[in-house]
């Protein structure tokens, strides 16, 4: 049942969108966001939600996938619209109690709230249509430039593709230690939630153990198999740009401009 | 041409107590001598602890020799440059098999090596789809390794090995995580490779019965070699290979009875056929 679980959120699809190139989605994304902050009047608003409905259609990936990554964001929702709303200095519209609620209160409100889903749909487009896998590709390909920094870009990529390949097999090691402790007495289910997460500890000091165990056999694996860094690797499945990439960096190019007239032409 | 030389190999581990001071040294190793031809289908024995899986650790330079030296390809392991080359050389599959695949997907993982080594992407699609082959796992490469058998993970795991066109390939404890029929498939693969490709097999196991098809066997107990030659003469020394704790194959251990009891038998009887064979002329 365990093996089952899928990484992260990706949703298996054959779209246009799936096949983009990692470093396009990533750039677009970022474009995408630093456009809700450029956008200040709704026609603004109203491009970019047109835009991300047809990139949406395009993914063929249901809406309702969207909507599931909204409901842990829900809490930063209401406290920024309810902020924005009544802390907001101004023409009152509306007063009650204490709190005064202003013309411009409402429209930065609005605003806000726009924007937080935009932003949310946004990042989960991109983490919806593509693989953990190119995902850590696309980020050590784009973030190359920063070696010069001396930040170790490639190792950090090695460590998170390691870390997604372990997750399966590290839960179902949990899931076994887990068996072996309620066969003999364990009680991870009664009780409040101290006691619960008191419960927790027979169960993570093995699994701590295994793991370094399987860390070191597994680097050794990798020195016997010549791993010695990124310098002198070359790649099996390299990162090429191909025709669709480039059409879509000119349409992200096209979205970005036109964000930015409708700016200075409504506002 | 020898591929693997040992002279006088010592190597001791430092057993340190919880302040860092020395408490111990155990002799892991104990002045091994070993030669092995190019071509060779070798397998060493023993069982747990007696510094098998020690010895197996030099032949591809994760472990440096304390005393004595080791060649591989005629290269010194002690020595630094030689290291990646000798590492290419010598490829070694371990006993996890979950903790020796490194790539999410089946072919990723046997290109990884290829990958390390600098190959070009071409060469490297090339190697990954032969090395699939020979191992009968090529249909499985868009797989999770996740969702395969001990046994597969474990072909795969000699596959990632092979692609790195090693001229000798070290098992260490191969099958000693799987069950018979995973054993059976793995020991298959690697007698192919060493049959049609000519790759020279050196398998660590505890296992008699793996041995059966080994040019030559060398049993280890207290690090020392305490016996070689021949599978065949080693299953003839009954009585000393249970003295080393070991198992004799149950057919091998009948003939064995029987011939002690008077029955006119060669010596080191190792397979039924042959049992039969000896017992109906």
């Amino acid at each position: 049942m365990l093996r089952d679980i899928t990484l992260g959120q990706y949703y298996q699809a054959d779209s246009v969108i799936h096949r983009l190139d990692p470093r396009v989605k990533l750039v677009a994304t970022m474009i995408f966001i630093v456009s809700l902050f450029i956008a200040d009047n709704f026609m603004g608003y109203l491009w970019g939600g047109l835009c991300l409905f047809c990139v949406i259609r395009l993914s063929k990936v249901p809406f309702r996938f969207m909507v599931k990554g909204m409901k842990a964001m829900t809490v930063l929702l209401v406290v920024a619209v309810v902020f924005n709303l009544f802390l907001t200095p101004g023409e009152p519209v509306l007063s009650f109690w204490r709190l005064t609620v202003t013309g411009e209160g409402i429209r930065l409100a609005l605003m806000m709230a726009v924007r937080l889903v935009f932003l949310i749909i946004g990042s989960s487009v991109m983490t919806l249509t593509t693989t953990p896998n190119h995902l850590t590709d696309g980020l050590e390909k784009l973030m190359g430039p920063l070696r010069v920094l001396h930040v170790p870009v490639h190792e950090v990529a090695m460590m998170m593709a390691i870390a997604l390949r372990f997750i399966p097999i590290l839960l179902e090691e949990t899931d076994k230690i887990m068996k072996a402790q309620i066969a003999r007495g364990a009680d991870f289910e009664s009780g409040n939630l101290l006691r619960k997460v008191r419960a927790m500890v027979p169960l993570l000091v093995p699994l701590f153990i295994s793991a370094f165990r399987r860390a070191n056999d597994l680097a050794m694996a990798m020195e016997a198999r010549c791993y010695r860094g990124g310098e002198y690797r070359t790649r099996m499945k390299p990162l090429v740009y191909h025709r669709r990439d480039r059409i879509a960096y000119g349409i992200t190019l096209i979205y970005l401009t036109a964000c930015i007239c409708f700016g200075r032409i409504f506002s | 041409m020898k591929i693997i030389e040992a002279k006088n190999l010592i190597f001791e581990y430092i057993r340190r107590d919880a302040e860092g001071s020395v408490e111990g040294i155990t002799r892991a190793v104990d002045e091994v001598d070993l030669d092995v031809e190019q071509g060779d289908f070798i397998a060493i024995l023993g069982h747990n602890g007696s510094g098998k899986s020690t010895l197996a650790k030099h032949l591809n330079a994760i472990l440096y020799p304390t005393e004595g030296t080791v060649w591989v390809d005629g290269k010194d392991t002690s020595q630094e440059k030689h290291l990646w080359d000798i590492r290419q050389t010598a490829g070694m599959v371990f006993q996890n098999p979950d903790n020796q695949i490194i790539g999410q997907v089946v072919e990723e993982d046997v290109g990884f090596g290829p990958e390390n080594m600098g190959v070009p992407t071409g060469e490297i699609w090339k190697r990954v789809e032969e090395s699939l082959r020979a191992v009968d796992m090529y249909e499985y490469r868009k797989k999770s390794p996740n969702r395969l058998s001990g046994g597969q993970k474990q072909r795969v795991s000699i596959a990632g090995v092979i692609a790195m066109h090693p001229k000798c390939i070290i098992l260490d404890e191969p099958t000693a995580m799987l069950d018979p029929d995973g054993r059976r498939e793995v020991l298959r693969a690697v007698r192919a490779l060493n049959e049609a490709e000519g790759i020279t097999v050196v398998l660590i196991t505890h296992y008699m019965e793996e041995i059966i098809h080994a040019d030559k066997a060398i049993v280890m107990d207290k690090g020392h070699i305490a016996m070689q030659g021949t599978p065949r003469e080693i299953f003839s020394q009954v009585e000393r290979l249970k003295e080393l704790r070991l198992d004799v194959p149950q057919v091998t251990l009948l003939a064995y009875e029987l011939k002690k009891n008077g029955l006119n038998l060669p010596d080191g009887i190792l397979t039924c056929e042959e049992l039969t064979e000896a017992l109906c002329i």
